[in-house]
């Protein structure tokens, strides 16, 4: 039997996959050379979002930029925005209040949570399980909720400011967030409940898409995926900002190093960082969310009004050509946003607008090496390797 | 982490020409072209430092500086052994945007360096696949150097016309 399969001779077959395709989630093509159903070559071919938010920072001052992040990864938005703000933060040397610090914490770990929800639930939709998409929707849903009391807006937050928030949280927010931390639990075990075990399920990602520890490190991939591959680094533990240090909390990591290993990575990262956001809740300070400098904030409207220094800094704050400056100089800052290190390298020449900002995003790193862990393996597993990676095209290209 | 007293020490026991600073958050060294190859090779593989991962590959263009050489091409590093980031940078000038492609020693570079390549126009020697990644491969042009406009120079219609 094997000697006449091997005889068997069949052309190469080149298969265009998208840019229009339901598993792509966002505008990215593969180009996949088979040889019969085995997957020979897969070649990329990114850049149809590409929308030039690099070269549009240089002509934005720094708050500008950040309606910009929410476009990056779209379905964690506050993760950009925090991101960002932190690092030109940094840059200044601004030290934003308690309570921001906390706010930004939970903000940016319910988005974790809100990304992996929609990463899980479009996962198994892909592959063919469409139940665990609509239970992670529904929790998603709520998430979203919160969100758009909180910021005004579900998608395109914008909520971060250099130096602190666009406006405190409203006074609910706590009740909300708690609320919302009582039910999640149940979510996340239907959902193992749906999938962990699920012998289909297992069958269809376990063991394909398989990442080395050596490859994982030597293509500098991030993350979830990273850690999936079994290396142990987070941004929140290795470089700690904000608060994270002072929260007990571990790094799931699993040595697999396949699509089923990444899966478990993500499902854990999520109690995790319900465990954060639990921690911080407890304790959630009062005060202001903004520096005291009114440089970089919005001043009171009785300030405006009243005292000619308000309308100074009112004016100084939004008046275009204006903005506050940042002192000549560059930096390197990352945060661990839920697709991986989410870095910012920024250079200043001391004016309100940066010489050069870039974004290390964390899905471009990521799919570079798709090519890699797709070879060998059939047609139809290269959808759920795809999903594995959780690839977010407006992060991709930019 | 090591201290960077003893990265210093290191780098500069090997390079002499090497100018080590430190920034804000992590040192940074700026090589010349010459040393530069030598200089990542020696960051990668020596066995105290070890800077195995890549974090990121990009360009800065200081037109507007006037700075001589205009361009600075900034990697980057991560070692997982020290947990300690640096910042390497080499500047290049206008009239010989020729660098040598770290693509060898870290496959993290492969598509960065090509994002570099196409927005600033650096030309990687060595690097196995250097084509334009994020635009379409009939642009030409350079979108991130500072004498770029904003609004582009009607590629788009072209791109659009060639449909």
């Amino acid at each position: 039997m094997s000697d006449i399969v091997q005889g068997l001779t069949t052309d190469r077959m080149v298969l265009n996959m998208g840019p229009q395709h339901p598993a792509t989630h966002g505008t990215l093509r593969l180009v996949l050379e088979l040889d019969g159903e085995k997957v020979i070559k897969a070649e990329p071919h990114i850049g149809y979002l590409h929308s030039g938010f690099e070269k549009l920072g240089e002509y934005k001052t720094y708050n500008q930029w950040i309606t910009l992040s929410d476009r990056m990864n779209y379905l964690s938005p506050l993760s950009n925005n925090i991101g960002f703000a932190q690092a030109v933060e940094k840059l200044i040397g601004l030290e934003i209040p308690e309570r921001a610090k906390y706010i930004r914490v939970i903000l940016a770990e319910l988005s974790r949570i809100a990304d992996h929800l929609v990463w899980v639930g479009t996962h198994a939709l892909d592959i063919g399980a469409m139940t665990a998409f609509l239970y992670g929707f529904e929790a998603r849903e709520w998430l979203y909720d919160l969100f758009e009391h909180t910021t005004g807006a579900r998608l395109t937050t914008s909520y971060t400011r250099v130096g602190g928030f666009l406006k405190d949280v409203p006074e609910d927010f706590e009740q909300m967030v708690k609320q919302f931390l009582k039910k999640f639990p149940k979510v996340l075990k239907e959902l193992h409940g749906l999938l962990t075990r699920n012998r289909i399920w297992m069958d269809r990602i376990r063991g394909i898409g398989y990442l080395s520890k050596e490859d994982a490190i030597n293509w500098g991939v991030t993350g979830p995926v990273l850690r999936g591959s079994g290396i142990d680094y987070d941004v929140r533990k290795n470089f700690p900002y904000l608060i994270y240090d002072r929260f007990d909390f571990d790094i799931p990591v699993c040595d697999d190093g396949d699509v089923y290993s990444r899966y478990l990575v993500r499902m854990e990262e999520m109690a995790q960082s319900h465990k954060i956001t639990e921690q911080c809740i407890k304790d959630f300070p009062d005060g202001p969310v903004n520096v005291a400098d009114e440089k970089y904030k919005l001043p009171q409207k009785e300030k405006v009004y009243d005292t000619i220094e308000g309308l100074i800094h009112h004016f100084k704050n939004i008046m275009p050509g204006h903005g506050f400056p940042v002192p000549a100089g560059e930096i390197y800052d990352a945060t661990e946003a839920p697709n991986g290190e989410l870095g910012f390298f920024l250079v200043s020449d001391g004016s309100n607008k940066p010489v050069r900002l870039r974004v290390r995003p964390p899905s471009f790193v990521n799919f570079a090496p798709f090519d890699l862990v797709m070879r060998g393996y059939m047609i139809s597993d290269a959808v759920a390797i795809l999903g594995s990676f959780n690839i977010i095209a407006g992060e991709l290209d930019r | 982490m090591m201290p960077s007293e003893n990265l210093r020490t290191k780098i500069t026991a090997q390079f002499a020409t090497a100018n080590f600073q430190e920034a804000l958050e992590m040192p940074a060294v700026s090589v010349s072209k010459k040393d530069f190859p030598k200089l990542m090779a020696f960051l990668k593989s020596d066995p105290e430092l070890s800077f195995d991962y890549l974090t990121d590959v990009t360009g800065v263009d200081y037109l507007k500086q006037e700075r001589d050489p205009r361009f600075d091409l900034v990697y980057h590093l991560y070692s997982f052994k020290n947990n300690q980031r640096l910042r390497v940078k080499l500047g290049v000038p206008d009239e010989d945007l020729d660098v040598p492609t770290m693509s060898e020693l870290w496959k993290a570079a492969l598509w960065l360096e090509r994002e570099a390549f196409e927005m600033f126009g650096f030309n990687f020697v060595g690097h196995p696949d250097l084509r334009r990644l994020l635009l379409p491969d009939v642009f030409d042009g350079f979108p991130l150097r500072k004498d770029y406009p904003l609004r582009g120079r009607g590629e788009r219609d072209v791109i659009m016309d060639l449909k």
